[in-house]
């Protein structure tokens, strides 16, 4: 197993109302094709530690390297290229473009990264929404869709570019039961059949459960 | 950066957001085609006046200037003495150019000269019935002058060629022969300042178009302006010069002075009173222009600013899944530039059509000027200039909302 993502002594502090140490000398390592479910109490620090591997927060001390990169310190539009790559996202609440179809939102990222020609970027884009099972759906605008069908065109988004890592905030969390299964069986797909590492933040403990391992925080710590 | 995307997000934003971005469009368009109503109006009046003072004005007069202000004998051999001189008159001094036909023949064989008409002027009355009515006359030949202002097509009735074969001839300005009552084949009393008379014919009634022409002037043959004035037959007041290009005449003016030591006066200085007027409105349109085109860019700034508030969630998407600064700001950019060249380009067209429906609108300017219908110019350099004007504005207006769109913390959004 090779690692794909290592975070050494992360330190975050929230300085609103007043100073806060949110993260405490956070260390963990994570593998290619791993499904890790990040649980802990609200307010454990597990988001904020989400957002900080996400590389979009980055105002915290300590380092993060992903595919034997160093991330700590670049650019902001460095670590956009690089998560236009390399990193997949699925949000709580769904977040597509809502005047956009369900094809042009799974596009998108690839349209950015522009390594295929648009006529392979859509013919990709429908193979990871059959993936999800949304082909049907493709050419609808994402905003009359539902919410378990949002979610599940947001994974085809987050696959589009075959990213290393795909993250999760609370990916289920806004879904009923059988569309949670469904996202979780999606999920495992991925990371078993595609080789690709899954990091999720969840309070969902079946989802949890059903992961390879699990990461459990308490009050800024990692405690197993 | 990869504008393919950025252009195709922003045309999607645009036309899910039809009604908004018709609205920010019109703030354009209408800043922009009231500019281009006002230009072609003020650049049409400036050219028409400017055209018109030029006409019937010569390039360069040249003429000796009379004036009373000399220093009297006394102060000029006691200069420093309290000298007291009491009533001082001017000295009695023709007003003549001396040999100036001479001058006006020699300038004629300059090779940038239309044409020189050596004439000799007078104010006079034309008495018709008890009442003197005060006008001026000048003595030319008629065929040098028909070269420097195209009398011929100005007469009204009557004709130029008469005034050749009536010595004692006059062509009137229309304005004065219908304060006067005359027409053609009347006889008038002409009085000088000196108190001559002389019974006069008109044979033509000519119009410049221009009330301070036509209100006062009258053409004679030279021969008998000298008779009446009791003067000899050299006798000239004024040389009046037409050049080919009317530039030139400036810098020429001041060559005649040096040269002949009289008195010059170029048509710039002639006509100043236009020229100043010309300034004035040129300054009040760009002043307006500003003032429209800043309010249509606050519309727009408003507008685009509203636009990226409501699009905050996209931008955080946008980011989150790869989107660099740059890409965000050229988003909302071409959102604005294309807000921009749509509603100049309309604003182009409504100018466009308000001028012409201007330029057929009947204008009633009295004897003051010749006109029937508004003074309009249509020219496409400022056709070009409010396009530029209108993109200009929104590019400044839509780049500070952009940039703020590009300095959005996508983790402050998603995390809710």
């Amino acid at each position: 197993m090779n690692s794909v993502l290592k975070a050494t002594n992360i330190n975050k502090y929230f300085y609103e109302p007043e100073k806060f140490q949110v993260l405490k000398n956070i260390s963990f390592e994570a593998n290619r094709g791993e499904f890790l479910a990040l649980v802990g109490k609200s307010g454990c620090g597990k988001s904020t530690l989400l957002y900080i591997l996400s590389t979009m927060d980055t105002t915290y001390d300590g380092l993060l390297m992903m595919n034997g990169e160093r991330l700590t310190g670049r650019t902001q539009d460095q670590l956009a290229a690089f998560r236009n790559e390399h990193l997949g996202f699925v949000f709580q609440f769904h977040f597509l473009l809502p005047e956009f179809t369900a094809l042009q939102n799974v596009m998108l990222p690839a349209l950015k990264l522009g390594k295929y020609s648009s006529k392979e970027i859509e013919e990709r884009a429908y193979q990871k929404l059959k993936l999800v099972d949304m082909q049907d759906h493709a050419l609808k605008q994402s905003a009359k869709l539902s919410g378990g069908q949002q979610q599940r065109v947001a994974i085809a988004r987050a696959l589009i570019n075959d990213p290393t890592i795909i993250m999760g905030d609370e990916p289920t969390g806004n879904l009923d039961r059988k569309n949670s299964e469904v996202v979780f069986e999606i999920f495992k797909q991925i990371a078993h059949e595609n080789n690709q590492t899954i990091i999720a933040v969840t309070h969902d403990p079946d989802f949890a459960k059903g992961s390879d391992r699990i990461i459990e925080m308490s009050d800024g710590q990692i405690i197993s | 950066m990869n504008l393919k995307i950025s252009f195709q997000i922003a045309k999607t934003h645009l036309l899910t957001k039809k009604r908004q971005t018709l609205i920010a469009m019109l703030g354009v368009t209408f800043g922009i085609a009231m500019f281009i109503v006002m230009i072609s109006v003020i650049k049409g009046v400036n050219k028409f006046l400017e055209d018109s003072a030029l006409d019937s004005s010569p390039h360069i007069r040249i003429y000796k200037e009379i004036t009373s202000n000399h220093p009297s004998i006394i102060d000029e051999v006691n200069p420093s003495n309290f000298n007291i001189i009491y009533h001082q008159l001017p000295k009695n001094e023709l007003i003549n150019i001396k040999n100036g036909l001479q001058i006006a023949a020699n300038i004629e064989k300059e090779p940038a000269i239309l044409g020189v008409s050596p004439q000799i002027s007078s104010q006079v009355f034309f008495n018709k019935g008890p009442v003197p009515f005060s006008g001026q006359i000048a003595g030319v030949d008629v065929l040098k002058e028909n070269k420097l202002y195209d009398l011929k097509k100005r007469i009204k009735s009557g004709s130029l060629e008469s005034l050749l074969s009536t010595p004692n001839g006059i062509l009137m300005g229309k304005v004065l022969a219908r304060n006067l009552n005359v027409k053609v084949g009347d006889k008038i009393t002409v009085t000088t300042p000196t108190g001559n008379l002389k019974l006069v014919k008109i044979v033509g009634i000519f119009g410049f178009g221009i009330q301070t022409v036509d209100g006062v002037k009258c053409y004679a043959n030279m021969s008998m302006v000298q008779e009446i004035l009791q003067k000899d037959k050299s006798f000239v007041t004024d040389i009046h010069i037409k050049m080919k290009d009317s530039q030139a005449a400036l810098t020429y003016a001041k060559v005649l002075t040096n040269q002949y030591g009289y008195k010059t006066q170029d048509w710039a200085e002639a006509n100043s009173a236009f020229l100043a007027g010309d300034k004035i409105r040129n300054g009040m349109v760009i002043m307006v222009s500003i003032t429209l085109l800043v309010v249509a860019g606050f519309g727009i700034y408003n507008i685009m600013n509203m636009n990226v508030i409501n699009k905050m969630k996209d931008i955080a998407i946008l980011k989150a899944t790869g989107f660099a600064g740059n890409d965000i700001v050229s988003i909302f950019l071409i959102q604005s530039i294309i807000i921009g060249i749509l509603g100049a380009l309309l604003g182009i067209i409504i100018g466009f059509c308000l001028s012409y429906l201007l330029s057929s609108m009947p204008f009633d300017a009295g004897d003051f000027l010749d006109i029937k219908t508004f003074p309009i110019l249509f020219e496409p350099k400022y056709y070009g200039l409010g396009m530029i004007f209108g993109i200009t504005t929104t590019i400044l207006a839509g780049y500070m909302p952009a940039r703020k769109a590009s300095k959005i913390d996508p983790v402050a959004i998603l995390r809710g």
